[in-house]
């Protein structure tokens, strides 16, 4: 007997401030104004998605000791303009990237505690650690944590959270007039909290909301990272969208769950998708094509080859070969708050198999960087598209994608209205919403359901 | 010959079901729906088409509490609220005219998140945003932060020589605080984003500026990640009871919340507050001085007495206020409003005692009354919160100027 078709989750990433995202298109509306936000979530929603997301960055970026304006540049507050969604979505699930390091576990466990409630049961964290003092500049605790301390803290800031999410049961307020008992419960609310990064106690002010606590990701890649995600979240945002990558990734993560106690379907794997329709593939391929010159400029090229040199390469020709200087292996200082510059961890390496890629396909700089680092996760007609996003599901590449278009806010648009009718006729993606929370969307209990998370007092 | 009437500006205060601790218990109230959106935006729904200025929403970094400086594990009042920032964000994209001014405590939290979390409640009313700042000099908060230990206040309360000494700190660092948050809201020109397409370059770096500030308590170096809101600066307002929050209001705020209880009060709190914006060198910009009041309205005074009483009663104790307490019609209201507005302040925050009943009796009752008088707008006339209030959107102080 073959085993049941898996359904396909999707989710909608709003187009970020790197060089995904191509401003220049003469479709490219602001990725500021709420009315970009609320156009971008209603077509999720009117494709019955999962979640939106929206990642993170508490500092501009820069290169070369100057603000970096190649890319998108600016966004708004995440809390803010997510709970202003809530007001013009029904359904769709509100996912926020939260940074663990600049910020408090009471602040944000009531902001998303609050937003959980304004919006019905649809509030998730994606749970992120950072530790650069360059970010750290721009607050209160300034510095920043020890690289070994991240996850440490990122792991007792999500414990204390949670503590507070369950300092109420959600059965004190009785709001009984004709007793005039308000609460049953004086203390509802109390936590302490002591640990390595917090020494905290007192009251919670937030009644316990929809769903308890807001679904957590966890985004990142390394051991670490892992074992984060397989004790503690209910999804990873992943980077694995390919088919053996992917499936590696799959099967490692999952593969770590019973040591939790817990089961495969507890923890969604949820890659970040990018896309190009065409009405067939040939048309998508040379679509896509035309998209990546976009998003790789030569300035572009000359500033991403600077992540791996850590080098000023300003004076080179992004249409000539690549440098035969080695990249400088000091303490990388050339590009400032950008995550990206850790995917390369061996720089020396990473140099070498480019300039001998470079002179095997006689590709000039901006061709190298066009080739290696950007091609779309999947490009074809609508009916291409549907049927490798099904497959890959499947076959246990991941439990769905989040989709990154590359235009905002209608580059969901298109997959709304061609590719999701294809995924509804072959029956692995719902034609309806059946339940209210991001909970019920994506099939996770409810933590009360669960397991147990009050200790009995 | 009279002169013409100036009209006055009225915000309404929502913080739970209203303002007396019995107000939950009224049966016109919907205590059990203070978690919901819908409530929120019934509320402002009202206070809008009563074409009021601006709400204002009540917060805490703790549980709420009939005691000054501490929790009291009552159980017979409302307990547990949401973080107002997002509560103005979830109703602001259903309103169109009215100014959304939420509380953010100044002591616990960080101004570049509040910095663009006010920018973007701009961005997501379209230019109606503001913001309440308050100081949270309570140990008990302080302990769910764990970051610092405050002293305990005096018992005298914050208003005797000792409190006041005791929370300048706190409004010294509130002032910081206001100063970061609007740096970091001119910290992007305008016309900085320019879609360069020849250049390639999506801003003009130029026009995005560090703000460099070093304190006492915090050091931001910017720019804000969220470019210049709508409104250039969003409102800045603060209540103030005392010579040291007057200070924070002159040097700081758009509007400033004052408690006096008859004219000759308003009259000396409006001249204070005046004199340390000429000392502050801001004697040339508006600031609004709005006062406070608490208000229990019926068409019949006897029955908006007899109302407060039933809730004194239904309470054990009678309802004490900060504020001046009103009681009676809206046609007596309004007498009294003009009467402060003549002794100097421009407008009022109305304190509803129920707010299912003391609303709709402002927006349907009192504004009326004050459009019969030629006191009141009887039609939104602008689009944003200082529009509203006559403030002009200012200039980047970090523009360059043109000699």
């Amino acid at each position: 007997m073959s085993k049941p078709l898996k359904q396909i989750h999707l989710a909608a990433h709003f187009p970020g401030v790197n060089n995904t995202t191509v401003w220049s298109d003469p479709a490219a509306g602001s990725h500021i104004e709420f009315s970009s936000f609320a156009h971008f979530a209603r077509t999720a929603e009117r494709a019955k998605f999962d979640f939106l997301f929206l990642a993170e960055g508490l500092r501009l970026r820069e290169q070369g000791g100057k603000i970096y304006d190649l890319d998108v540049v600016g966004r708004p507050d995440t809390f803010t303009v997510l709970a202003a969604l809530a007001a013009v979505t029904d359904h769709l699930g509100l996912t926020g990237t939260i940074n663990s390091t600049f910020n408090e576990p009471y602040e944000v466990a009531r902001q998303f505690a609050s937003l959980d409630h304004l919006s019905g049961g649809r509030a998730a964290w994606n749970v992120v650690t950072s530790w650069d003092a360059f970010t750290g500049e721009n607050f209160r605790r300034g510095g920043f944590l020890p690289q070994q301390e991240r996850y440490s803290r990122a792991r007792e800031f999500l414990e204390t959270a949670n503590e507070l999410f369950d300092s109420w049961r959600g059965d004190e307020i009785l709001a009984d007039p004709s007793t005039g008992a308000f609460l049953s419960d004086a203390k509802a609310g109390s936590f302490a909290h002591t640990g390595q990064h917090f020494d905290i106690h007192g009251q919670f002010n937030v009644p316990r909301s929809p769903q308890g606590r807001p679904v957590i990701f966890q985004a990142g890649d390394s051991e670490e990272g892992r074992e984060f995600a397989a004790s503690s979240a209910d999804a990873i945002f992943s980077r694995y969208a390919t088919l053996k990558e992917g499936q590696a990734f799959y099967a490692d993560v999952k593969g770590r769950l019973p040591r939790y106690g817990r089961e495969r379907d507890h923890l969604l794997i949820l890659p970040a998708a990018s896309f190009v329709l065409g009405d067939t593939d040939a048309e998508a391929e040379e679509i896509a094509r035309d998209v990546r010159r976009q998003q790789v400029s030569g300035a572009t090229a000359i500033k991403h080859l600077e992540f791996v040199w850590n080098r000023d390469l300003s004076g080179y020709d992004p249409e000539g070969p690549l440098p035969d200087v080695d990249p400088d292996l000091g303490e990388h200082t050339v590009a400032r708050g950008r995550a990206q510059v850790r995917m390369y961890r061996d720089p020396l390496a990473t140099a070498r198999e480019w300039r001998e890629l470079a002179e095997a396909n006689k590709w000039s700089i901006r061709d190298l960087v066009i080739e290696t680092g950007n091609r779309q996760t999947f490009v074809g007609s609508p009916a291409t598209l549907a049927g490798t996003i099904n497959d890959f599901v499947q076959a246990d590449v991941s439990d769905g994608f989040i989709l990154v278009p590359h235009i905002t806010p209608g580059g969901l648009d298109s997959f709304a209205d061609q590719v999701v009718p294809l995924l509804q006729e072959r029956g692995v993606y719902r034609t309806e919403y059946e339940g209210t929370t991001l909970r019920d969307h994506l099939g996770l209990a409810h933590p009360d359901e669960r397991h147990d998370v009050r200790s009995a007092s | 010959m009279t002169s013409t009437p100036h009209p006055l500006h009225l915000a309404v205060a929502l913080d739970g079901t209203g303002w007396h601790p019995a107000s939950w218990r009224e049966p016109v109230s919907r205590p059990r729906d203070l978690l919901t959106a819908g409530y929120w935006a019934d509320l402002v729904a009202e206070a809008e088409h009563g074409l009021l200025d601006l709400v204002t929403i009540e917060d805490g970094l703790g549980p709420q509490s009939s005691r000054l400086t501490e929790p009291d594990d009552r159980t017979d009042q409302v307990r547990g609220r949401l973080d107002a920032v997002l509560v103005a964000a979830r109703i602001a994209p259903r309103t169109r005219h009215i100014g959304v001014v939420p509380t953010v405590v100044t002591t616990h939290t960080e101004p570049f998140h509040i910095s663009k979390a006010i920018a973007t409640l701009d961005y997501v009313s379209t230019g109606r945003a503001g913001v309440r700042v308050q100081i949270g000099p309570r140990p008990n908060e302080a302990a769910h932060f764990g970051r610092r230990s405050v002293p305990s206040l005096p018992a005298g309360g914050y208003n005797t020589p000792e409190g006041q000494e005791a929370v300048r700190g706190h409004f010294d660092e509130a002032a910081d605080y206001v100063e970061v948050v609007r740096r970091l809201w001119d910290s992007w020109e305008d016309d900085a984003e320019i879609r360069d397409a020849a250049t390639g370059r999506f801003v003009d770096r130029e026009k995005l500026h560090y703000i460099d500030f070093e304190g006492e308590h915090f050091r931001v170096k910017g720019p804000s990640i969220t470019p210049r809101p709508p409104q250039g600066q969003p409102i800045v307002s603060a209540l103030a009871h005392a010579t040291v929050p007057y200070r924070l209001v002159a040097r700081a705020a758009d509007i400033g919340y004052v408690t006096p209880h008859d004219s000759d009060q308003a009259r000396a709190i409006v001249a204070e507050i005046r004199a340390e914006q000429a000392l502050a060198g801001r004697a040339d910009e508006t600031v609004h001085i709005f006062g406070d009041l608490v208000v229990f309205l019926d068409d019949d005074p006897a029955e908006a007495a007899a109302r407060r009483e039933r809730l004194d009663a239904l309470a054990g104790e009678a309802y004490t206020s900060d504020a001046r307490i009103f009681t009676g019609t809206p046609s007596q209201l309004a007498h009294l409003l003009q009467e402060f507005q003549a002794a100097g302040l421009s407008g009022f925050r109305l304190r509803p005692a129920v707010v299912g009943h003391d609303l709709p009796a402002i927006t349907r009752g009192l504004v009326p009354e004050l459009q019969r008088r030629g006191v009141f707008r009887s039609a939104y006339e602008a689009d944003t919160l200082r529009g509203l209030l006559g403030l002009a959107r200012p200039a980047n102080r970090y523009a360059a100027t043109t000699a």
